[in-house]
């Protein structure tokens, strides 16, 4: 038996690709998955019929997508459409690479929530609350942030804080959805949806697809591009209560806290060694809620933290450099793992951090993970 | 007119929570092994996984956890009622509930003291609330 940490640097992401994002209702998901997958292939010039891993998340079939690819792999998952399957898939990907079950691992997450009209409330998500009108995830992290606000005194300005840096940065992003710019004043004047939250707290809904690339080191060296490391993780899970969903009374603080310590001790690195951070902003106030967890500033202290611009890029810490889920493209975390990737290889162009050595990926969420990349 | 929003699932565990809504009574699924207690119900305790669990009625006391301020409609049936108020409550047993704050003040604190009112909303469905105290 491995202990965990012998894992580090074991595994390298050599390919990633995605779709374009916005509103295509003239492709399905094995469509939009299947060009991700291209990019993905031509990115790192692997032969796709290597691939003997697959992982689908929020594609109806993985059997569809193998006819789809033209690949019969020895290792195949499926894994729910929830935003946190990114992190967990990543994790059992590199798992199965380690233990010989698969070679070379395609990971696919495919979404067509705009063209579909999708909600994420009400009736397409059923809850003990509905009655008394509680609903969607949005709700749930309003909640948490008011009592964040009670609590710790954290303002709805620091709040905008993080909005307005990720906007920032998807307008250096040819490639996301929101490209104009936000002020605190645009946040604080946004329509409210659930208050304390307004529009701008909340993340897009969009089409779109990625691919990740997974293999082992070694094997890493025979592609296109320098391999990036997955260097740590660390993972966990939160299961009550879980029929108020998306929600934790301590804002996950015990849970990216082990998480966080998992994963900095398995890459042998601290928050301090973080070049950026690609933290999952399903909601503003979830990035708070991670800074605090993983030690980037106290418990409570996330909103001085953030105060002036301390997210964007040549702050003191960016964070989500392709513009997140709030900005760039709603990809539940796929695509967050992508940016880490292109950030360690340098091809972020006008977002580019110099000198990117370690990524730091989290989701703070009922299955809290943290995935550490560096270059390899 | 017919009640437009949404009703309560019910199922074999929870009926006894919403029949005694009714009654004016807020129960909590209680485990006689050890005496945990919760909302929603489960087939088997959760601390202790003994399976009989019973109800006890509950004070209706708690503290006020947190609130929102729902700006939109998920269901048709709330449409006229925007912005509706949601909040957390720890009831004095211990479990965390969801309901809704008739109380409509900006005024509010965590912590706050609040105590459960039965609001009968339809003829067949009464909802637990909270006010201040």
């Amino acid at each position: 038996m491995y202990d965990l940490n012998e894992l580090k640097d074991k595994i390298a992401v050599i390919g990633v690709g995605n779709t374009k994002y916005g509103n295509f209702p003239e492709i399905d998901d094995y469509g939009l998955a299947a060009h991700a997958f291209r990019n993905a292939v031509n990115d790192c010039g692997i032969d796709k019929n290597k691939v003997d891993g697959l992982l689908v998340s929020r594609i109806p079939y993985y059997a569809r997508m193998g006819e789809v690819l033209g690949i019969n792999p020895r290792w195949t998952i499926t894994l729910p459409g929830h935003g946190r399957m990114s992190g967990m898939g990543i994790i059992e990907a590199a798992a199965a690479i380690a233990s010989g079950q698969c070679d070379y691992a395609a990971l696919l997450y495919a979404n067509i929530g705009r063209s579909r009209r999708v909600n994420y409330g009400g009736d397409e998500s059923p809850g003990t609350w509905d009655p008394w009108g509680f609903t969607s995830p949005g709700a749930a992290h309003a909640m948490a942030f008011r009592r964040h606000m009670e609590m710790y005194g954290t303002t709805t300005r620091q709040l905008a804080e993080v909005s307005v840096s990720i906007r920032y940065h998807a307008c250096l992003n040819p490639d996301a959805v929101m490209r104009n710019p936000i002020t605190i004043e645009d946040h604080e004047s946004a329509r409210f949806i659930t208050a304390p939250l307004r529009l701008l707290d909340y993340c897009l809904i969009n089409d779109g697809a990625v691919c990740l690339i997974l293999t082992s080191k070694e094997r890493a060296k025979d592609f296109a591009k320098p391999p990036v490391l997955i260097s740590g993780w660390g993972a966990q899970d939160t299961y009550s209560p879980s029929s108020i969903a998306n929600f934790d009374m301590d804002f996950w603080y015990p849970a990216i806290s082990a998480a966080g310590k998992q994963a900095y001790e398995m890459a042998g690195v601290t928050h301090k060694d973080v070049d950026a951070l690609m933290c999952y902003d399903n909601f503003s106030p979830t990035v708070l809620f991670s800074l605090e967890g993983l030690g980037f500033c106290g418990q409570g202290e996330s909103g001085a933290f953030v105060e002036d611009g301390a997210l964007s890029l040549g702050g003191r810490l960016p964070v989500n450099t392709d513009g997140g889920h709030l900005s760039n493209s709603y990809m539940q975390g796929w695509a967050l793992n992508v940016e880490a990737v292109r950030q360690l290889r340098g091809e972020c162009g006008a977002r580019q951090i110099p000198d990117c050595e370690v990524v730091q990926y989290v989701q703070s969420t009922p299955c809290t993970r943290s995935i550490i990349y560096t270059r390899g | 007119m017919t009640y437009n929003k949404p009703l309560p699932r019910l199922d074999t565990l929870n009926k006894p929570f919403w029949a005694a809504a009714k009654e004016g009574k807020l129960l909590l699924q209680h485990c006689p092994s050890c005496g945990d207690t919760r909302f929603p119900p489960g087939p088997v305790c959760p601390k202790c996984l003994a399976g009989d669990q019973d109800w006890i009625e509950a004070s209706g006391k708690g503290t006020l956890e947190s609130w929102i301020d729902m700006h939109r409609a998920y269901w048709d049936g709330f449409k006229d009622d925007l912005p509706y108020r949601v909040c957390l409550v720890r009831l004095e047993e211990g479990p965390v509930v969801v309901s809704n704050l008739t109380d409509k003040t900006e005024n509010l604190r965590m912590g706050a003291p609040v105590k459960v009112m039965f609001d009968a909303v339809s003829e067949d469905l009464t909802l637990p609330k909270f006010s201040l105290v």
